[in-house]
């Protein structure tokens, strides 16, 4: 009898240490030396650039204008001898033309959001995939989440590679994954009542949404969630701080783009909350002046610039991300030795990202341009709703496309609007508005009022 | 017989209305006849003034997004059930109303009424032949 009195308890004791010392999925590569480190990246770096020299036309010219040969990359610091890649090149290249596979070999597409002119298609072979679980599995179990887990995913399945990606590797993690996508608030809280969810996945905003409407209902002390995994939009400590008292849960901050990979590329430890955990064994990280492109030091605040190091399907070099951050490359007290990236504060450019869906203004001129066939005068005001993001368009009523009746004008009000919501893949409002509430500037137009609150 | 008619975008705001008609005022231009069709974002202001080129440019100038319409000034015999006879010869023909305002004339006891119809020229003859009134657009400027 004392043999089974002991087991438990053993057993509980193992228990309540897993909440303090949380698993490190992959302790060979999340905790080597910085020497190792970079000795792996080195081969990896070299392997990746001939491969695509190789193997994709496109890369293979730019490098060739940039007069640099994959046999000219001896160090780490060669990396910046390679030209950059930006979003236009992968447009310029949709769908498939950056592949690095035959097609035979891609098991997986993924494109981002917007239907007018301009999408980008992202493929993945068998080894991606399993390398994107991986990856996913790692910041995954650095939140805090196990086999013992009941994960809720919020986030859209679909072309969106945030679903998808928090999926696979909330099931290679082992927790009991329940695909809810985003979106039907009332039937998350049902599910998180019937089935136990512990571990809540989604957009901050939605998180903070869910967690009003739980309060709301009352049904706060009926959830068992502990652990909420959030991204794809920018988000402050005081959001954080919401959010953990309205769910009663621990919230870490994951990071990653479909140009690069999906979630995954970095994702915060529950020890710390003190920056993400870059997977720099994957994926080799810069930092860089915006405005120069110089390279800058650990510690130094600039845009992000990623190298994919074994990616096969759609490898990339020296990606920019637009998104501004600052690396630390000082152990954590979580153990792990990979540097760690500042939440991203902010882009260098002009996209925005509203209830979790990247907007760029331009999309809005397309559509316009095709319903006036002139350069439109448009603005696009973001503000809150409650919690939520919200984007009202205001398009400004031109003597071209004025008429004098009403019947017409509402209905190019609301082709207008379904034009732009398909575009953008997000419910808007739409205001009709005289000329000169859209203020003229000299030189580039402000095409954009965000009301919302600063996000640092 | 069409009469040119000046027609205004407006923003739902306060102020607006009041802006267009002062700044017509300052310019010395007069209304003859008015009318606001209007939803909860926008309006469509419809104007029937004594110098449309004059305000065109004037309220163009201010900013205002202007365009002009040719609608028909019709006399309404001043009786009852002179209006329903109007549009009587209107529906017969099966002559469509995009819309219509009223106003009084100074110098008479007869109403005017504005119509905006799609098929003018169909219009102007079926009621000239019933023997109604349609004013020249001199007459309506100087109204």
């Amino acid at each position: 009898m004392w043999i089974v009195a002991a087991n438990v308890l053993v057993g509980s004791l193992l228990e309540g240490m897993g909440s303090a010392c949380e698993m490190i999925w992959d302790r060979e590569h999340e905790c080597m030396s910085r020497r190792n480190l970079e000795r792996l990246q080195l081969e990896r770096l070299k392997e990746t650039v001939r491969r695509i020299y190789d193997r994709v036309p496109f890369y293979r010219q730019k490098m060739d204008e940039a007069g640099v040969r994959p046999s000219e990359i001896h160090s780490l610091s060669d990396v910046r001898k390679l030209p950059f890649t930006v979003k236009d090149d992968m447009r310029a290249n949709y769908p498939f033309n950056l592949f690095a596979v035959p097609m035979k070999e891609i098991i997986r597409i993924h494109s981002s959001s917007g239907t007018t002119g301009t999408p980008t298609a992202v493929g993945y072979t068998r080894n991606d995939l399993d390398l994107w679980a991986e990856l996913c599995a790692r910041f995954i179990s650095a939140a805090g989440v196990t086999s013992d887990d009941v994960a809720q995913v919020a986030f859209g399945y679909g072309l969106f590679t945030g679903g998808f990606g928090l999926h696979y590797g909330l099931e290679k993690v082992g927790a009991a994954v329940i695909p809810a996508s985003a979106g039907n608030t009332q039937r998350h809280l049902t599910l998180m009542q019937d089935f136990g969810a512990t571990t809540l996945v989604g957009t901050p905003s939605y998180a903070l949404h869910l967690g009003e409407a739980v309060n709301e209902s009352g049904i706060r002390d009926k959830i068992k969630l502990r652990w909420g995994l959030f991204g794809a939009e920018p988000w402050t400590s005081q959001m954080r701080a919401e959010i953990e008292q309205k769910l009663g849960v621990s919230a870490t901050d994951n990071y990653g783009l479909s140009e690069v990979i999906g979630p995954g590329v970095s994702g915060e430890c529950e020890e710390s909350k003190d920056g993400l955990h870059v997977s720099e064994d994957h994926f080799l990280v810069e930092i860089v002046d915006p405005e120069t492109l110089e390279p800058l030091d650990y510690g130094e605040q600039g845009e992000l610039v990623i190298t994919t190091l074994t990616k096969e399907a759609c490898p990339v070099l020296r990606y920019r991300t637009r998104d501004i951050t600052r690396l630390n490359p000082e152990p954590c007290q979580c153990g792990r030795t990979n540097a760690r990236m500042e939440k991203v504060q902010g882009r260098t450019d002009d996209m925005l990202i509203v209830r979790g869906v990247n907007v760029f203004p331009s999309q809005v001129e397309s559509v316009l341009l095709e319903i006036e066939g002139t350069e439109p005068h448009y603005m696009l005001v973001l503000y809150k709703e409650g919690v939520m993001d919200a984007l009202e368009v205001w398009v400004e009523v031109s003597e071209r496309i004025f008429s004098d009746e009403m019947k017409e004008l509402r209905e190019l009000e609301e082709s207008i609007l379904n034009r732009l919501e398909n575009a953008l893949g997000l419910s808007i409002k739409l205001k009709l508005v005289e000329p000169r509430t859209i203020a003229r500037s000299e030189g580039k137009a402000k095409r954009v009022m965000d009301l919302r609150e600063k996000t640092t | 017989m069409k009469v040119k008619q000046l027609s205004i975008f407006l923003e739902n705001q306060s102020g607006r209305l009041a802006e267009v008609t002062g700044t017509l005022g300052s310019e010395g231009i007069n209304i003859r006849a008015l009318s606001l069709a209007d939803t909860s974002g926008f309006g469509i202001l419809r104007l029937i003034v004594n110098d449309i080129a004059k305000a065109h440019d004037v309220l163009h100038g201010k900013g205002f997004t202007v365009s002009e319409t040719d609608v028909i000034a019709v006399e309404v015999p001043d009786r009852p059930g002179g209006l329903a006879s109007i549009l009587r010869i209107l529906g017969d023909k099966e002559i469509n109303i995009e819309y219509m305002y009223a106003f009084v004339e100074k110098s008479s006891q007869n109403a005017v009424v504005i119509f905006r119809i799609e098929n003018v020229d169909q219009a102007i003859e079926a009621l000239q032949a019933s023997g109604v009134r349609i004013l020249s657009s001199k007459e309506v400027y100087s109204l």
